[in-house]
């Protein structure tokens, strides 16, 4: 792809403890290209929040990138020293957080954080921020936003403080962006507004976007392609309506069966058995072969093979067959 | 079918006022909050009652009113024959204690850190002085867990498995009615079919009945025989899962259906709703979700509109029919 | 790149098994394991505890035994032979010649017996109190948190003084000795119950709010029975904290309060009536008087006290 903004390759990120060296990330690679939602899903534990860490540069110590490459339009960045970093995010990489108020300072007036953003990164005069602060909650939905800039972000609701934080992770125009559960704390109705926003924004700008959730239902409608992650490793990586309606790996089928939509009408939902293994306790083989009804000898020995060859990390997929009508 | 509960006009306000002191040297006024106001449902025996809304609904302090937890504002709470709020029998109160139990939303608060899992589940029998021997093996049992895990402490198991001992705990006194404050939504997916799947046994195997509240419609729509909605602490539509979802009747419940996601809705672009939730200190006059309703007309400001039986449905709407 | 030791624990190389094992590899253990300034500062209490108590057995004199005192053994220079009777004392002896060093270790048992017991009886008033506070809520809590402030803003030795000066002002002259030592561990407690008041009833305001709290209210335990085995058993880990960190100053405290003469009586003399008494000859040359106690009681409480930091950082979660 020309236009590939993130590319990440085989990336290993590592957390020694004093009993084992844990793995939350191992071996994943995908691509996000410009104009394009990648959605990461898994459930908890899965290590989707630690890749977008990774590629933010924000993982805590004692966790690190071991192993891998990291590609920001066509620099590599995993091994770019903190300060360089720390520039390149807010430039380059815009981030929303499950919790807006993680990302905006309780102290200073929103107003005077996007200027602020601005002039960091943008060669561009103090009065000419100051408009375009205005500008950007216009451009995210908040009503009479020249009096807005003004206020504290205690002032605001949970809707309105993340597209607070939207507005303040594009103003400086990044080529990508992070959304971690940009929705998970929010309700429905609201939850459709944001979607809706990052839908339209990063259609308008060319942006691509990492939307990081366990929500099936927000993958299905916001993103292009989707990535599958299970215990650290990427099980399936395909366009979103293929992943959805025709999964080829046991675990995303698994996942898309028990959620009550997906079994309309049954008296029981379709479940996996058990639960996903804690890290440092995986099994040999595939990590999802104990919870997989289709598990061979082969899966308790071998890594599955890696997603180069087909869309699913698995050794016997499920066959494409069960077409359903669209 | 007869009611096993009977909700009736309950209302619950909060006195969310500054301190005394403050009110005095700033010169304001006390400060209300309406978190129900005048809710009215049954539950029938041996079915599941869905109550679903957003943040500031009121469902949960409806849920907490329901198991004694709080004290109504005004209204009632039947159960059985006990209204528990004018009841003086202690005799008759126990009885009616000890046939509701109640599961929580975060299984990590849920379960005391510093008890065995055995103390836990046992609790609700042990407090009342009662015989508790292999009680608890035989519930971690039932709910899919082994005796030996009796012996445990609540850290050594995952989210789903600790719902499970929620569960466990909720069976032991031999409830009636179990209230499940969103007790699946902390939980994976996988999981949270797992303990959704469960909850549906164990209703048929002692014939229990559920209040069940959630902000999750999917989960909704799979578990309840009958579904309230609720909007800034009024209930503004109850009826069967199949009209509701097939023929919502209330603006609120069209909206609410409208924006959530779908797992078929591959880059749908919906209008999504406008507004936000509003104040609940300060509700709009009439009906509450006026400001918000794409059809309100002069009237929808003025009057707060009764709950009427409109086809298969209750309403709160003045314009449905 | 699957077997890069990600999943062979460590913990291998301790080859115990069962409990122990488990209790080795605790984090609290492993904390203590990894921090010298822990294992020394336990290793100096216990090693002073130990000799406090068995004091009659390792003691070579007992100091306040008359009989076996010999005047002409007065003021013995450490390590050195006495001019008249030829006999060496370790840490040399005060002017009624009495061997420091036997007195350091009786000194020690009234200080740490003081100590203790001024603790454990403001660790129950205070946990008590604030449990009771931060459940109940309300105007109880009003009342029990604005006495804990208004006795906070004096320092506590004042109080401390007060306590033991008003006691002693009632107790009739002849049961004063006896009685001093209790007096002192009341006044001590009282002093010190604030802290874990605080501490407790914050505490107990997190924990109140839980659903395992919900859950037991809602079967319809009784307050009592709900701060009883609910709530105590989750709020001791900084009790513990306070406890070791309150008992250093406690024997500071002691000491304080016995120097200035309203203490522990000369009869049954602790660490602080030792420095007290040692100050006197301290102009006079005979500085092994008051040295040895006061090294004494500076090892014991800064161990115990170092002991408190490094047991709060280690059960504190998030500075791990």
């Amino acid at each position: 792809m020309s236009n590939t903004v993130l590319s990440i390759r085989n990336l290993v990120v590592d957390i020694p403890t004093r009993h084992a060296v844990l793995r939350p990330v191992d071996n994943v690679s995908y691509d996000i290209a410009a104009g394009e939602i990648l959605g990461v899903v898994g459930e908890s534990g899965a290590g989707k929040s630690m890749a977008g860490n990774a590629v933010i540069g924000l993982l805590n110590r004692p966790a690190h990138i071991s192993g891998g490459e990291i590609w920001l339009n066509g620099n590599r960045i995993d091994n770019l020293p903190r300060e360089k970093l720390r520039r390149l995010r807010g430039k380059d990489m815009g981030m929303v957080f499950q919790d807006p108020l993680t990302s905006l300072n309780p102290l200073l007036r929103i107003g005077d954080q996007l200027t602020e953003t601005m002039l960091t990164h943008l060669d561009i005069s103090r009065s000419e921020a100051e408009k375009r602060a205005v500008a950007a909650l216009e451009e995210v939905g908040i009503p009479a936003a020249a009096e807005r800039v003004n206020s504290y972000p205690h002032e605001f609701s949970g809707g309105m403080r993340q597209r607070v934080v939207i507005a303040l992770a594009l103003c400086a125009e990044p080529s990508l962006i992070i959304a971690d559960e940009p929705t998970t704390a929010l309700d429905v109705s609201v939850q459709a507004q944001i979607i809706a926003l990052l839908k339209r924004l990063c259609r308008q700008r060319g942006t691509a976007v990492m939307l990081i959730t366990h929500d099936m239902g927000v993958i299905a409608e916001a993103c292009d392609r989707v990535a599958v992650m299970y215990a650290g490793r990427l099980a399936e990586l395909g366009p979103v309506r293929e992943v959805i309606q025709n999964p080829r790996h046991p675990y995303t089928d698994g996942l898309m069966g028990s959620t009550p939509l997906a079994s309309k009408g049954q008296k029981r939902l379709r479940q996996i058995p058990g639960s996903m293994p804690r890290l440092g306790r995986l099994p040999a083989g595939c990590a999802f072969n104990p919870r997989c009804p289709k598990a061979q000898d082969a899966c308790r020995i071998d890594p599955p093979p890696t997603m180069e060859d087909g869309r699913a990390a698995c050794l016997y997929p499920i066959e494409i067959e069960k077409k359903v009508p669209a | 079918m007869s009611a096993l509960i009977s909700v009736s006009e309950l209302t619950r306000i909060f006195d969310v006022s500054k301190p005394w002191l403050n009110r005095v040297l700033e010169r304001l006024p006390k400060r209300f909050l309406t978190a129900v106001s005048d809710v009215s449902f049954d539950v029938d025996e041996k079915t599941t009652y869905a109550l679903v809304g957003e943040s500031g609904s009121g469902k949960s302090t409806i849920g907490k009113m329901i198991v004694g937890l709080l004290p109504p504002s005004d209204g009632h709470v039947t159960i059985g024959e006990v209204d528990l709020a004018i009841e003086r029998d202690k005799q008759k109160i126990d009885q009616a204690r000890r046939e509701i139990q109640m599961i929580f939303q975060d299984p990590y608060a849920s379960l005391n850190p510093r008890w065995k899992v055995r103390a836990i589940i046992n609790e609700p029998v042990a407090a009342r002085g009662e015989d508790t021997n292999g009680l608890a093996e035989r519930l971690l049992e039932q709910v899919g867990l082994s005796a030996e895990d009796a012996d445990k402490y609540p850290h050594e198991f995952s989210g789903g498995q600790r719902q499970r001992i929620c569960i466990a705990r909720a069976l032991s006194s031999e409830p009636k009615l179990i209230v499940c404050d969103e007790p699946t939504s902390a939980l994976d997916v996988s999981v949270q079919a797992q303990v959704l799947n469960l909850m549906s046994d164990l209703k048929d195997e002692f014939g229990l009945t559920y209040l069940f509240i959630s902000h999750d419609l999917t989960v909704v729509q799979h578990m309840a025989d009958k579904i309230g909605v609720l909007y800034l602490g009024r209930l503004v539509e109850e009826a069967a899962p199949g009209d509701l979802f097939e023929n919502p009747r209330h603006p609120y419940t069209q909206m609410l259906l409208a924006a959530a996601p779908k797992m078929d809705g591959f880059g749908r672009e919906v209008e999504p709703p406008k507004g936000e939730i509003p104040d609940p200190i300060n509700p709009p006059s009439g009906c509450a979700f006026h400001p918000r309703c794409p059809i309100a007309v002069d009237r929808c400001k003025a009057e707060r509109p009764k709950i009427r039986q409109v086809g298969g449905s209750r309403v709160a709407c003045h314009l449905a029919e | 790149m699957a077997d890069t030791g990600l999943n062979t624990p460590i913990s291998k190389m301790t080859a115990k098994s069962g409990r122990g094992a488990a209790f080795w590899n605790s984090d609290l253990v492993y904390s203590f394991r990894r921090s010298p300034v822990a294992i020394i500062s336990t290793l100096v209490t216990v090693i002073l505890v130990l000799t406090a108590i068995l004091a009659p057995l390792i003691a070579p004199h007992n100091p306040f035994d008359p009989s076996t005192l010999n005047l002409m053994n007065g003021f013995s220079q450490p390590m050195q032979p006495n001019a008249f009777t030829g006999e060496t004392f370790w840490l040399g002896t005060d002017g009624q010649g009495r061997d420091i060093f036997s007195t350091i270790l009786y000194g020690m048992r009234i200080s740490l017996f003081v100590a203790s017991l001024a603790v454990l009886f403001a660790m129950v008033l205070g946990v008590t109190l604030g449990l009771i506070a931060g459940y109940v809520g309300g105007w109880v809590d009003t009342i029990i948190m604005r006495i804990a402030d208004v006795q906070l803003t004096f320092p506590s030795i004042l109080i401390a003084m007060l306590i033991s000066g008003i006691a002693r002002g009632f107790t009739p002259v002849q049961y004063r000795d006896e009685v001093a030592i209790w007096v002192l561990i009341i006044a001590i407690g009282l002093s010190d119950w604030v802290q874990f008041a605080r501490v407790v009833r914050g505490t107990t305001l997190i924990e109140k709010n839980k659903e395992y709290v919900q859950a037991a209210r809602m079967i319809g335990r009784s307050r009592g029975a709900i701060m009883l085995w609910h709530i105590l058993p989750n709020v001791l880990n900084p009790v513990l904290v306070i406890a070791t960190i309150s008992f250093a100053l406690a024997i500071i405290a002691e000491a304080t309060l016995s120097f200035l003469g309203v203490g522990a009586p000369p009869t049954e003399p602790s660490l602080g009536t030792l420095i007290n008494t040692g100050r006197d000859f301290l102009l006079s040359g005979e500085w092994w008087i008051l040295l040895f106690p006061a090294l004494t009681l500076l090892a014991l409480a800064l161990s115990v006290n170092l002991l408190g930091d490094w047991l709060r950082d280690a059960l504190n979660p998030r500075l791990r």
